[in-house]
């Protein structure tokens, strides 16, 4: 640490702002991208947690399609399997909201939050960039699924546009849990809060038309459980996919594509003001 | 005591805030902030503070006296309730892209990506302060072997040793030259090798230019550290001034003797009190005597001869500025340590 004193000239000088307004938007982008970077340096070097968080969602599959699935019947008399696998690759995308809020929640413990809000960067990177990090974390996600569902037996029987439009629909809910996940992260104030809310992920996911058929729970149960945003789009994905669905006709099962499009804007047009708000107002 | 530095100030910039004081790279008027739930002296209570371009100053205080509120609202990191403050000539809560442009921030906690490695934090920092990435990667590597971290660039920082991490930590902060520099509480829970280490590093970059804003809890790190020092209790400015001030404030030289037993003691205490230039302080039990003197050797001889003359031979004998602990004890009204004669 005795090393001569450093001239000042040596350090690069901070960059200055520049107002033009497609320069900002630039420089947002590269920020971004940097903060990408970042999160996937972090797969590099810990491949075991994200590749655990691939394979769950599989366990799952196993436990429900195996385990449980034999004393499952399907209302509409269709395979427990196919109806199983779009409500799965729906609970994915519930899956990858504690991956957001999990990483949202530490860098904020640790400082590094802090670190970037005072760096001359995009505020809006570093939600950008995580935003792109975490979708290219449940792309994957959803393509491990496929892969093992098709493995186990299950298939699309609709045309490719639909099933497209299908895996659309499940990235735009996981854009939606984005949101949710980054304002409870920021919420929480610590790792310890996240963990509580993770146990809330299971009775939101059995609440709904995920594992079994709204049908057959008690009525009020039931109406909750088709108006829970991720039965729109379970039921929504079986439709493209043309696999069984619940044997309901209320009006939600009936518009189940409308309603995987307009819960989840709904939830982005809370949420990512909220999100905004609370990265710019941090206090811990 | 070094004279406060003139610092390269800032080259005027457009839509520059007008500040009242062209020399002072930190400003703050009447800045207040309070916490939802918390008493209010748990905030800010109408803090000011003003530090010279190119001068150390120390924020001095206890924990919860608002010393990281003010770093967090002076780094834009938290809005303030009231008041106004200004950093390198802009104004905080209205150009807070341009003072952000303008510091560097160390945490009180290593703000630095546990999981990437030395190097990668430092190229990933230098990006985001827009280096380009080949000028990135060659600042990180300057930064690792200036704050002797080559070796350990490769390594994840999760494993690093505190004073390690301390160091990346300001590496970090440094990655750009940053005219103002703030510095929560650099060694808390650091050994004092390490301590050592980073106030090496601070004073290398105040010698290079830079105006420093430091807040600690150890009055031995603003003594050396800081030019000016600014004890905070209960949110605001209790007392500012160079160290040497601070301590002549508080009664100035005192000397100090110890006795062989309670009999010199009591003996002593008439002869002491005619050559004290105010109240004794007296520790019975340890037969310690506190003197306050106007002259400072002078008034030992004076004492020494007293003593002689009523045949009274003293244990020890010496004659001392108080520290900045007793500033800061007297300030904050806590002098239970010293029973009054």
């Amino acid at each position: 640490m005795n090393a001569a004193v450093q001239p000042r000239s040596a350090g690069p000088l901070p960059a200055r702002s520049d107002d033009s307004p497609p320069l900002r938007f630039a420089r947002a982008l590269a920020d971004s991208w940097t903060i990408t970077l970042r999160d996937l340096t972090h797969w590099a070097r810990r491949p075991g947690t994200v590749v655990v968080g691939w394979v769950f969602p599989v366990m799952i599959v196993l436990i429900f399609g195996g385990l449980f699935g034999g004393a499952i019947e399907v209302p509409g008399g269709g395979d427990y399997f196919e109806f199983l696998m779009p409500g799965m690759f729906t609970m994915t995308m519930l899956f990858g909201l504690e991956t957001t809020m999990m990483a949202v929640t530490t860098d904020a413990a640790r400082g590094v939050t802090d670190r970037f809000r005072s760096l001359p960067m995009s505020s809006s990177a570093v939600v950008l960039g995580r935003c792109a990090a975490d979708m290219l974390n449940s792309v994957v996600g959803l393509a491990v699924m496929t892969a093992a569902g098709l493995l186990l037996g299950w298939s699309w029987h609709g045309g490719a546009g639909a099933a497209l439009a299908a895996v659309g629909l499940l990235l735009l809910l996981r854009f939606a849990l984005l949101w949710v996940g980054i304002f409870v992260g920021l919420a929480a104030g610590g790792p310890e809060t996240v963990s509580a809310v993770q146990i809330l992920v299971w009775p939101v996911g059995f609440l709904s038309g995920i594992f079994v058929d709204a049908d057959t729970m008690p009525a009020w149960l039931g109406a909750i459980a088709e108006w829970n945003p991720l039965t729109a789009t379970a039921s929504a994905t079986r439709e493209l996919f043309a696999n069984p669905g619940m044997g309901a006709d209320s009006w939600v099962e009936q518009n189940a594509v409308l309603m995987a499009i307009v819960w989840p804007v709904l939830i982005t047009a809370v949420f990512l003001p909220l999100s905004a708000r609370t990265f710019r107002k941090l206090k811990a | 005591m070094p004279a406060v530095r003139r610092a390269p100030t800032g080259r005027p910039v457009e839509g520059r805030a007008k500040v009242e004081d062209e020399e002072s790279a930190i400003t703050a008027r009447d800045v207040r902030k309070s916490y939802p739930g918390a008493p209010p002296e748990a905030g800010l209570n109408g803090f000011d503070l003003r530090v010279a371009a190119g001068s150390v100053c120390g924020l001095l205080g206890p924990n919860g006296a608002g010393k990281t509120t003010a770093i967090r609202i002076l780094s834009t990191l938290l809005e303030m309730d009231g008041g106004r403050a200004s950093v390198a000539g802009f104004d905080v809560r209205t150009q807070g892209r341009r003072v952000r442009e303008r510091i560097g921030l160390v945490g009180q906690y290593a703000a630095v990506d546990e999981i990437l490695t030395g190097r990668q934090n430092l190229v990933m920092f230098g990006r985001l302060n827009r280096l380009p990435a080949p000028a990135a990667r060659r600042r990180a590597d300057e930064l690792l072997e200036r704050f002797a971290l080559t070796g350990a660039g490769t390594r994840p920082v999760g494993g690093y040793s505190g004073g390690m991490r301390r160091r990346l930590d300001l590496a970090a902060s440094l990655v750009v030259s940053p005219p103002v520099l703030f510095v929560d509480e650099p060694t808390t829970g650091l050994d004092p090798a390490a301590r050592q280490e980073v106030w090496t590093a601070v004073r290398e970059l105040v010698d290079a230019g830079t105006t420093v804003l430091l807040t600690t809890q150890y009055l031995e790190e603003a003594d050396r550290l800081a030019d000016r020092v600014c004890m905070l209790a209960a949110g605001r400015v209790a007392a500012e001034g160079t160290p040497e001030e601070l301590k002549s404030a508080v009664g100035g030289d005192r000397i100090e003797i110890v006795f062989s037993g309670p009999a010199d003691t009591q003996a002593a205490l008439p002869v002491l009190a005619r050559a004290a230039s105010g109240e004794l302080s007296v520790e019975t039990a340890a037969y310690r005597v506190g003197v306050p003197v106007a002259e400072r050797t002078r008034a030992l001889v004076r004492v020494a001869t007293a003593l002689n003359e009523a045949g009274i031979e003293p244990e020890d004998i010496t004659l001392r500025r108080p520290t900045l602990d007793e500033v800061f004890l007297r300030l904050t009204g806590d002098d239970r340590t010293e029973a009054r004669v």
